[in-house]
């Protein structure tokens, strides 16, 4: 038993990253009404964009947290605004399908120019612990947490607060009453995009002193992300947040209890009966 | 001040406006009649830029604005407030006032937002409530204090009184004499000729997209071709 509290503690570091991945994807699912496909090459290209950083520029990931933020805002804005949106002429399945194409395109490039090999960075904080009296917890998880509570709690303030955010929220629901008050319905959705992408720029700084980077290690995180989102509720801020959190401790649980390497089982399982028992997920409440 | 010069638009291929000419003045109350169909919606939507006119001009405070976007055109000094109202439903009443002044007006947002409210007494009440949940009414009436909020040169009205119950429609004209007063022309499309004509300085009858009929609104009031013209027979 007194593996139990480490565990769940250890769930929730994990989980709190799957929730900043997840509230992009959801932010971007409450205004676009579509699953962004590319949302788990995006963390994959972020997660190398760090480790380059590093090995290249002796940048620590933390360090090169707010760079890649705006780099990463900057470059879904674009792929938004002039790739996506112009290949798709604004139809919902064609804009699927572009995202799905994204994805491959990334995907087999990251293959073909940094190959299949697993790749990690060294940090000298790397073993590092903090003591919270009942659990030691490694300090690059504890900073991954905080972390991204704290970027979360920001995007929160920023959808709940700002003009911006209030935009966004309207363009969700009314875009023809939000181009007659003149928000520029475009750049809305590109601006969503941005964000959406700026959260798993900094969910991968945030990772990687604890993970590795392949060209497929988006698909591990992207699928737990879209359990999340589903899991919460479409388009919910608050349930990709604690869906996150709770699927992090689900998958330590599992892991604690069935073996480290079944650990996902419970995701899984969870999804299906959350999806049996109450479709629309768990929080009523909706970005949109 | 605006002046929209034989405009043709429509959907698609079909084309809704067959070249419409109108003038509304600084400070004008200009009615605009019609039956259902004849392109009244279509005009408002054409001069705010959701559609695009396809030949004519628009003209705006001296300033071409048949090729604008919407943003430009709210920048410019026109609000349209729309029928269907197409309000925020999933924010606060607080929130779609706040962005009524998203593109202008945004520097005294403070002070439009009173002014606003002693217009519409009844929102002040109601500013945390989420505008989905308000009264047909009151989704009205936030409407145009929305369209207000972004200090409009001019306001567009579309069917302002729809729904609404006859003590309200009497408020809603009452209201736009007020908006008048405070030097703001107004362009009303309505089903209510004869409070429209009574409030409007004149008038113009469209009829299959094209106007039909126009002049000062008590010489229209008195035209017997006005109720031929407005039933379409
Ligand atoms: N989005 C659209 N796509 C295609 N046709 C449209 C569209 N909107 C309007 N129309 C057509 O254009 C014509 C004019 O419509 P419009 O809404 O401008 O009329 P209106 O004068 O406002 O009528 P009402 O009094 O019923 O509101 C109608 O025949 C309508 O069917
Ligand atoms: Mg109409």
């Amino acid at each position: 038993m007194s593996l139990l509290l480490p565990s769940i503690i250890n769930g929730l570091t994990t989980g709190a990253i799957y929730a900043l991945v997840a509230l992009g994807l959801t932010l971007i699912y409450g205004v676009l009404h579509i699953i962004n496909f590319a949302h788990g090459s995006l963390l994959m290209l972020a997660l190398y964009a760090a480790f380059f950083a590093k090995t290249l520029l002796g940048l620590d990931p933390y360090a090169a947290l707010p760079v890649l933020l705006l780099g990463f805002f900057a470059l879904g804005y674009a792929l938004q605004r002039w790739v996506i949106d112009w290949a798709s002429h604004g139809r919902d399945q064609n804009i699927l399908l572009v995202t799905l194409g994204l994805a491959l395109v990334i995907d087999n490039l990251a293959l073909f120019f940094w190959t299949s090999t697993t790749r990690t960075i060294d940090v000298p904080y790397a073993f590092e612990v903090v003591d919270l009296g009942v659990a030691l917890v490694p300090l690059p998880r504890a900073i991954a947490f905080v972390g991204a509570l704290v970027l979360a709690a920001l995007l929160w303030a920023l959808v709940g607060w700002t003009d911006l955010g209030k935009a966004i929220r309207a363009v969700a629901r009314e875009k023809e009453g939000a181009r007659l008050v003149g928000i520029r319905v475009e750049h809305i959705y590109a601006m969503s995009f941005g964000i959406g992408t700026a959260c798993v720029a900094a969910a991968a700084c945030l990772l990687l002193p604890t993970f590795y980077v392949t060209p497929q290690v988006g698909y591990a995180f992207v699928l737990v992300a879209f359990t999340t989102v589903v899991l919460g509720g479409m388009g919910s801020f608050l349930g990709a947040l604690v869906g996150g959190l709770l699927l992090g401790v689900v998958e330590a649980l599992c892991g604690l209890f069935l073996g480290e390497s079944l650990g996902q089982i419970g995701i899984f399982a969870l999804f299906i009966l959350v999806l049996l028992l109450r479709p629309t997920g768990l929080f009523g409440a909706r970005l949109a | 001040m605006l002046d929209v010069v034989v405009v043709e638009a429509g959907y698609g291929a079909m084309p809704v406006l067959r070249g419409v000419t109108l003038k509304v003045g600084i400070g004008e109350i200009v009615a605009v009649l019609g039956a259902n169909g004849a392109g009244k919606t279509t005009l408002n939507r054409t001069i705010s830029g959701l559609v695009r006119a396809s030949a004519g001009r628009i003209l705006f405070a001296g300033d071409d604005i048949t090729r604008a976007a919407p943003d430009q055109i709210v920048a410019a000094g026109i609000a349209h407030v729309p029928e269907g109202r197409r309000i925020f439903p999933n924010l606060t009443v607080r929130e779609n006032l706040d962005l009524g002044s998203y593109r202008r007006g945004r520097a005294r947002r403070a002070a439009n937002l009173e002014r606003a409210l002693t217009v519409f007494p009844r929102l002040a009440e109601r500013l945390g409530q989420s505008a989905g949940t308000l009264s047909g009414g009151e989704q009205q009436m936030l409407a145009i204090a929305r369209g207000l909020m972004s200090e409009p040169i001019l306001l567009i009205l579309d069917e302002p009184s729809l729904g609404l119950s006859p003590r309200l429609v009497e408020e809603m004209f009452e209201l736009i004499a007020r908006i008048r007063e405070a030097g703001v022309a107004v362009l009303l499309v309505e089903q209510n000729v004869v409070q429209s004509l009574e409030i409007a300085d004149r008038a113009y009858v469209l009829e299959r997209g094209a106007v039909s009929l126009e002049g000062k609104a008590a010489t229209l009031a008195a035209d017997p071709k006005l109720k031929k013209s407005y039933l379409g027979m």
